[in-house]
């Protein structure tokens, strides 16, 4: 059977969560692998959402914002990409394939760029394989 | 004096150890001559460290005839388990007693590698060992004489809740033995307990809230420093100077004991409020202070941070969220 994978997406109310919505009235047609969360600001996003999904049988994590310079909150991005880098560097210490966890700008205006990015991303994860996270965790505890 | 404490049952107080160091059951000793009061107050009914009583004394008591256990370390192998969960059946009150009970502690570090890679290394690889035959520790070994038997070793390092329900939680790496005095002297008088559940012998507070050192509110920081890379002024607060202290996210109660020391919080006694993930506060907190909106730069900073998994997590592997090595 195809390897499908799941992909949670954290994208930030104020432009990327608009840039998808805008893939999705213009018709744009994009892989269904993603399940979208709508958090206010990428700068939202707690270390603490990205190890849930992965422990909960993610196989990938994105977080999107808008573009450095544009965030509603001022900074709030820029938190987020310090995060960002910190917990992949936390992740790959896991045992963590670093790709399965994925930060991207995408503005209101960028629906099509947010279509592609999905598309790649789910590329990019299906050739890494599921997550053997949730069944390590799970199974090998004792 | 006297008069009273035989017209009051006395307590009936259990201390044992899983996967620990010891130094927690020589926290209780630390009480020094309040020692004395305690048992004044209450008998000891199991203390390996201390007293010859079996397991099968343990096993031979009925339900609920302990009033508090104060279990210390963590669960690594099926003999801690099964006497976790006897303690359990045995105590009315279960105390998660220092931080490797209440978290898996520093053996929960083991959760970074796994049961073969142990065993190869201590009985195949280390310095030490002489072991041409690989011979490896059995759990069944069958002699002359009968079987002997030796507990299983689990792949896993555990906290004590992750295997029986935890009345409370007293954290610390060792607890300090005055909190253990008075949460020991609530128990006596009777007064009435916190929710079961509850940390006790601790603060709200973090270590930061009654840390003396000079610090702002907004730290910047543009390289992180190992300990002994730096030479600490002794005064500013240690994350300002770029050394990571785990102060901001760590409960206090321990007296900023190791800061006092000049030496940085290193979180035995916890986060401070109920987290879901007891290194994911930390992680936030050290990378915010990154002094840099520069993708490049961001990465440079984050380099300096040595071991991000066992600096925040070194006290707690076993109770975050990814628990252990994906292997
Ligand atoms: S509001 Fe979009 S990143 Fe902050």
């Amino acid at each position: 059977m195809e390897f499908n994978p799941t992909i949670v997406a954290f994208l930030c109310n104020w432009c990327s969560y608009t840039g998808a919505d805008l893939a999705g009235t213009s018709r744009m047609k994009y892989k269904p692998n993603v399940r979208v969360i709508r958090v206010m600001c990428s700068g939202r996003v707690d270390p603490t959402f990205v190890y849930k999904s992965f422990r909960e049988g993610a196989d990938g994590v994105l977080i999107c914002g808008c573009h450095p310079g544009d965030c509603h909150y001022q900074e709030g991005n820029y938190k987020c990409l310090r995060r960002f880098k910190l917990m992949k560097k936390y992740i790959t210490q896991m045992g963590i394939e670093p790709a399965r966890l994925h930060l991207e700008w995408i503005s209101a205006s960028e629906g099509k760029q947010f279509a592609e990015l999905i598309d790649s991303m789910t590329a990019r994860i299906k050739e890494l394989g599921p997550s053997k996270i949730k069944t390590v965790v799970e199974t090998l505890a004792i | 004096m006297k008069e009273e404490t035989s017209q009051k049952p006395k307590l009936k107080l259990a201390v044992y150890w899983g996967a620990a160091c010891g130094g927690c059951c020589v926290s209780v000793l630390d009480v020094h001559e309040k020692l004395l009061d305690v048992i004044a107050a209450a008998d000891l009914v199991f203390w390996p460290i201390a007293l010859d009583i079996k397991y099968k004394d343990v096993e031979a008591m009925p339900d609920k005839y302990i009033d508090v256990t104060l279990f210390n370390g963590a669960v690594r192998n099926s003999e801690n388990e099964h006497i976790a969960k006897l303690l359990r059946q045995k105590s009315k009150v279960l105390v998660a007693y220092g931080s490797c009970a209440h978290m898996g502690g520093i053996p929960g570090l083991a959760n970074f590698t796994t049961k073969e890679a142990i065993f190869k290394r201590v009985y195949e690889e280390s310095e030490s060992t002489v072991n041409p035959d690989k011979i490896f520790p059995q759990t069944h070994f069958d002699v002359d004489e009968g079987t002997l038997e030796l507990p299983t070793f689990y792949n896993d390092v555990r906290s004590l809740n992750q295997v029986v329900d935890v009345d409370y939680y007293l954290p610390g790496c060792p607890p300090q033995s005055e909190r253990l005095l008075e949460v020991f002297t609530l128990i006596a008088t009777g007064a009435p307990l916190p929710p079961a559940g509850s940390v006790v012998g601790a603060s709200e507070k973090t270590q930061c809230d009654e840390c003396k050192r000079t610090k702002t509110e907004n730290k910047k920081v543009k390289r992180f420093y190992r300990p002994i890379d730096i030479k600490d002024d002794g005064v500013t607060c240690f994350l300002e100077q770029g050394v990571i202290c785990m102060g901001p996210s760590t409960r206090a109660g321990c007296g900023v004991r190791c800061i006092v020391g000049n030496a940085p919080c290193r979180g035995c006694y916890g986060p401070s409020e109920a987290a879901s993930d007891p290194g994911a506060k930390m992680l936030s907190a050290i990378a915010t202070m990154i002094d840099s909106n520069n993708e490049k730069e961001i990465e440079k900073v984050v380099e300096t941070i040595d071991d991000p998994a066992g600096t925040f997590y070194r006290f707690s592997l076993p109770s975050s969220i990814i628990r252990r090595t994906i292997v």
